[in-house]
């Protein structure tokens, strides 16, 4: 008979979490056996011995109020900070993190690493290295849960989600999704497996048979067209997507954005969202519809492969003519 | 009777709050995705016609007069007086009703409708159409809403006039024409926020 | 209720039980007191049926498997079970019962200030009750009680519309009775019933109504554009063509975090009506009561944002989010302090009511710390969206509102029959359903910290001990709600005649007899004295 009664911790920020967790279950237990004992003193030592026993009536006393007021929610004010103070830690994932995508679709999960390993409802991560997961979702509202990590983040349909965490303690943990989503919602469940980094690496190699997932969002490209415009077209129809990740892009509009997954994302599905200068409304077709959330993702990491540069300015004209792309 | 007469008047005015607050909810989310999709925004709003609004805007204030001298009316027991401007109050309320009738039906032939299946055909700005379709939405359904209440309002005129002609209000007694009398300029202020918000911001289209 | 009617003890006076006979007269009724019975027993019925659909969840849950019934039921299961719980229980109930029963009486008033539109808005939520149980038989509803889209606007296969459209009708229920409520406050009140001097039964009601007045148009209209769009196939939430999910989140939670203090304030109110009575002593800091059922009225509807914490709203909305949770924590541990202070150098009765209170403050206290820990950012990442969640909300909702409901009713139940339910038998289920739902719904903490997410029909197995605690509590607490519907029914024939105040408690409606005359009073009271005045009444009779 299985009766756990704490979850395995399996990372720095999950420790901390249980930490924080039994300072307030800590604070809890204290409230509660002041008060309930207070009341059970009272209602003892109190209690009505005649009938005709009256009180003497006590109206308040405004001192009492402020103190009773104020040290607790001077109390709540520790668990605010504490909280905020991770919540903040979780909310930026570091620079050298490593990259995985997860796309939720009902009812399961569809994970994509970029050297090209696919797994469905498994993740795969190394210790010791941060680890940041980009959410895309296929339809509804879906949420990606690792209890050991104590991470969680909603999968909303419409735009990128990313979470990050950094295991530290090699295992295999429950992976549930924890947003309901429909029928086989309690089914959308699945494992992490967090292993030695020399694991991590031979498993990694093992896999991957369609390709990265720079070559399969190549594939991608050419067969939907877009490399007709956007990497062969000599007539300056689109712009080329030759180091545009990750660089400001100028839009007709006046504004700059940068370009980022999202940018790419909503470009695919709605091109005339943000135009960049120079170029014409109407001219890209919407994809909508027509590519997967991974497919998505796919060509996002192809673009990024295409060069990532830092520096501003406005595009150039699409007027070389190169083949496939790689650098 | 005083305190019936206060009574009623303040349960009028918590009322007309909840009210604030369900076309509240509504301008809220509109707000929210006017933020969202500016152009979009734009283009939408530089196709509406301002002439219908400003016309329904006339319309409302002038049944918004003739409602508040209904109820000086009432108050001075001018029996005739006050059937005469209830009257005139439902009169414009169905000519606001007509009007609005004759601007959905041309937004119906220029195919602006996206409910009933389709109706709906954004060639002026195409780049736009999904979000024009999600801000067309709110102005149906926030004129549709404010319609419904003019309809309740006309209902309730109706029953006003009515109990006028019997003789049932007196200079004592006219709880319900004030009370009547609320609600109708609320309806009418709803509207004054509604014509500049869906008509007038960003337009650009000359008045046809 | 004939067969009752015609025992000698409660014909001998005419009250407003006998005043009339037959349906019509009861169906047509203004008399807030017979509406307040007509809300009881529809209440009553959609409570039974919310509590059936927990029953089926429970025993569902015995294993891991989904083995009882198939995946689709028990979502709708689950969703049907909040829905009524929620909207056809919950909210109405202290209000539309205890309230529409009390508050006339407690002001000095012969009824409310629309006696008319009291009636309508009994009639208003049969009307929405009949929506959502015709969603049920026609096959139920599977979105969550939430709604959430896109799945409730355009996957769902269910009679979303149908139940959205129960739940907008009820809402006009309760827009009303709240109205009612503000008006005959302002102006209904007796000579000398100052502000001051109002019972905080009446504060929390106040409260309770400005609430429902300013919050339930906002869950109306968004229900509305929820149904509007699922009808016309039209998208406003819908990411596809540029809507936005978590518009719906933020538009429902707007109301539905307020429609929490709407659920709890009236419970708030009856203890603060029952401790200082079974203390025989004035209540401790009635100002600071009073003052705090207003401030968790008002930031309560500043603190919505916490149920989205981890939909990817921005950070600093997320520090805005939960420090105000923490603030609206403070006025109710202000009510628990100054109850508790209340009963020192009191003098104490065990009666049922009474038990229920203490249950009340116990459950609750729990319930309102364990919100702390889900205000706490770093920590709710981990807790939103599991058991830890469904265990703290009904810590609050079932431990603490519940519970009062119960102690209420057994409080005022000799005021509204003229009867006195069985002191022993009240003991006992009060007893039964303080240790039936801690069996229940303690696990729960457990089970959700480990990280059995909610809605989930199977779970892992390693959950399993956990969950077949819980649903052994679930068939205690189910014991200890049935014996009192059981003992209440038979106490109308049988219950020993209650005479005016059997409590010996303060408060105007204990002035009448019980039960009282149609019009309350025969003469509109002057009030001369404070609330509470304990010491200066020797009404220490008992029966």
């Amino acid at each position: 008979m299985q009766l756990p009664l704490w979850p395995e911790a399996a990372s720095a920020v999950a420790d901390d979490i249980d930490h924080l967790y039994i300072y307030l279950t800590l604070v809890s237990v204290v409230m509660s056996v002041l008060i309930f004992g207070t009341i059970f003193v009272f209602a003892i030592k109190y209690r009505r011995r005649s009938e005709d026993e009256v009180p003497k009536p006590i109206h308040g006393s405004w001192q009492l109020e402020v103190t009773w007021s104020v040290i607790p929610f001077l109390v709540m004010l520790t668990f605010f900070w504490w909280g905020a103070k991770i919540y903040f830690l979780n909310a930026t994932p570091p620079p050298e993190s490593m990259d995985v995508y997860a796309v939720g679709k009902q009812w399961m999960w569809k994970i994509q690493y970029p050297e090209g390993q696919r797994e469905i409802n498994e993740l795969h991560v190394p210790i010791g290295r941060p680890v940041k997961i980009t959410l895309a979702s296929e339809d509804v509202i879906h949420s990606f849960f690792i209890p050991a990590l104590r991470i969680k983040h909603d999968v909303v349909p419409g735009h990128y989600d990313t979470m990050w965490f950094n295991a530290t303690k090699p295992g295999r943990y429950h992976l549930f999704c924890a947003e309901y989503c429909g029928t086989e919602h309690s089914g959308m469940v699945g494992w992490v497996t967090v292993m030695e980094p020399a694991d991590y690496e031979n498993w990694l190699a093992g896999g991957g048979s369609t390709g990265t997932m720079a070559q399969q969002g190549e594939r991608l490209f050419e067969q939907l067209g877009c490399s007709t415009c956007h990497l062969l077209d000599r007539q300056g129809r689109c712009p080329t997507l030759r180091g545009v990740y990750g660089s400001r892009v100028q839009l007709a509009d006046g504004k700059t954005v940068l370009a980022d997954d999202a940018y790419i994302r909503e470009s695919i599905l709605n091109p005339n969202a943000k135009v960049v200068a120079g170029y014409k409304p109407n001219v890209m077709p919407s994809f909508q519809g027509q590519i997967s959330e991974e497919g998505i993702l796919q060509l996002v990491i192809y673009i990024k492969s295409l060069g990532i540069i830092n520096a501003p300015g406005a595009p150039t004209a699409a007027l070389t003519q190169q083949d496939g792309g790689k650098q | 009777m005083d305190q019936q007469f206060d009574s009623a008047t303040f349960g009028m005015w918590v009322f007309l709050l909840t009210e604030i607050m369900f076309f509240g909810g509504m301008f809220g989310a509109y707000t929210v995705y006017r933020n969202m999709y500016p152009e979009a925004f734009a283009s939408t709003s530089a196709y509406m016609n301002p002439l219908y609004g400003a016309l329904n805007t006339a319309v409302l204030i002038v049944s918004s007069l003739s409602m508040a001298l209904a109820v000086r009316a009432a108050h001075l027991g001018q029996q005739k007086a006050l059937q005469i401007c209830l009257l005139i109050t439902m009169f414009f309320g169905i000519c606001f009703l007509v009007i609005k009738g004759f601007e959905y039906h041309e937004h119906w032939v220029d195919m602006k409708v996206p409910l009933f299946g389709g109706h709906w055909n954004y060639s002026e700005a195409p780049q736009f159409a999904h979000q024009a379709q999600i801000l067309f939405c709110f102005y149906f359904f926030m004129t549709g809403f404010h319609a419904v209440h003019m309809l309740v309002g006309l209902g309730i005129m109706t029953t006003i006039f009515m109990m006028a002609r019997k003789g049932t209000f007196s200079p004592t007694y006219y709880t319900p024409v004030e009370v009547s009398g609320l609600y109708w300029h609320f309806v009418d202020i709803v509207w004054i926020f509604l014509f500049p918000l869906l008509y007038l911001i960003g337009h650009t289209r000359h008045l046809v | 209720m004939s067969t009752v009617l015609q025992d000698p003890q409660t014909t001998e006076t005419p009250n407003y039980l006998n005043a009339e006979y037959g349906w019509k007269s009861w169906l047509l009724t203004t008399d807030h007191k017979r509406i307040a019975l007509l809300y009881l027993i529809s209440i009553s019925v959609m409570f039974a049926l919310g509590g059936v659909f927990a029953m089926l969840i429970r025993v569902e849950l015995l294993t891991p498997e989904g083995d009882l019934v198939n995946s689709d039921t028990y979502n709708k299961l689950f969703t049907m079970h909040g829905v009524v719980m929620v909207f056809f229980f919950l909210v109405p109930s202290i209000p539309a019962t205890l309230g529409n029963f009390l508050i006339p009486m407690m002001i000095g008033a012969k009824d409310l200030a629309f006696p008319r539109i009291n009636l309508l808005s009994w009639y208003i939520y049969v009307a929405g009750a009949l929506f959502a149980i015709a969603a049920i038989v026609m096959g139920g509803v599977d979105t969550g009680w939430t709604f959430y889209t896109p799945f409730s606007s355009t996957y769902s296969n269910t009679f979303v519309i149908t139940a959205a459209v129960g739940v907008f009708i009820s809402g006009f229920s309760s827009i009303t009775t709240g109205l009612n409520f503000i008006v005959t406050i302002h102006k209904m009140r007796a000579p000398g019933m100052t502000w001051g001097r109002l019972p905080l039964f009446v504060w929390a009601n106040y409260a309770t109504s400005l609430i429902q007045v300013l919050g339930t148009p906002v869950v109306a209209i968004t229900l509305a554009l929820l149904a509007l769009e699922r009808g016309f196939h039209i998208g406003i939430f819908d990411p596809a063509i540029g809507g936005d999910p978590i518009l719906f989140q933020h538009m429902f939670w707007f109301y539905s975090h307020p429609a929490v203090y709407i659920m709890i304030l009236p419970g708030m109110g009856v203890i603060s009506e029952v401790v200082p009575c079974f203390s025989r002593k004035g209540i401790f800091g009635y100002s600071f009561i009073a003052a705090s059922s207003l401030g968790i009225a008002i930031v309560g509807f500043l603190v919505w944002g916490h149920h989205l914490f981890v939909t990817g709203m921005s950070m600093y909305a997320g520090l805005y989010f939960s420090l105000l949770s923490m603030l609206v924590a403070v006025p109710s541990a202000i009510k628990v302090f100054n109850w508790t202070a209340t009963m020192y150098r009191g003098s104490i009765s065990y009666a049922t009511p009474m038990l229920y209170a203490f249950g009340f403050i116990g459950l609750f206290t729990i319930g309102g710390l364990t919100g702390l820990f889900l205000a706490t950012l770093g920590v709710d990442v981990h807790l939103t969206d599991t058991y830890f969640v469904i265990a703290h909300f009904h810590y609050v909702m079932v431990g603490g509102m519940v519970v009062a409901y119960l102690g209420g009713l057994h409080f005022w139940w000799p005021k509204i029959t003229g009867r006195m339910y069985p002191e022993g038998w009240g003991k006992f289920s009060a007893l039964l359903v303080f240790v039936g739902f801690n069996v229940t719904f303690f696990p729960q903490f457990i089970t959700g910290y480990l990280g059995q997410p909610r809605r989930y029909h199977a779970y892992a197995p390693e959950f399993q001990v956990l969950n077949v605690m819980s649903t052994a509590g679930a068939s205690i607490l189910a014991l200890g709600y049935i014996i009192p519907l059981i003992y209440f029914i038979w106490s109308l024939r049988y219950g020993k005649p209650a005479g005016n105040n059997p409590w010996g408690a303060t408060g105007l409606e204990w002035t009448t007899q019980s039960p009282p005359t149609t019009f309350n009073f025969d003469v509109t009271p002057i009030v001369t004295e404070e609330a509470y005045a304990y010491a200066k009444h020797e009404e220490a009779h008992v029966g």
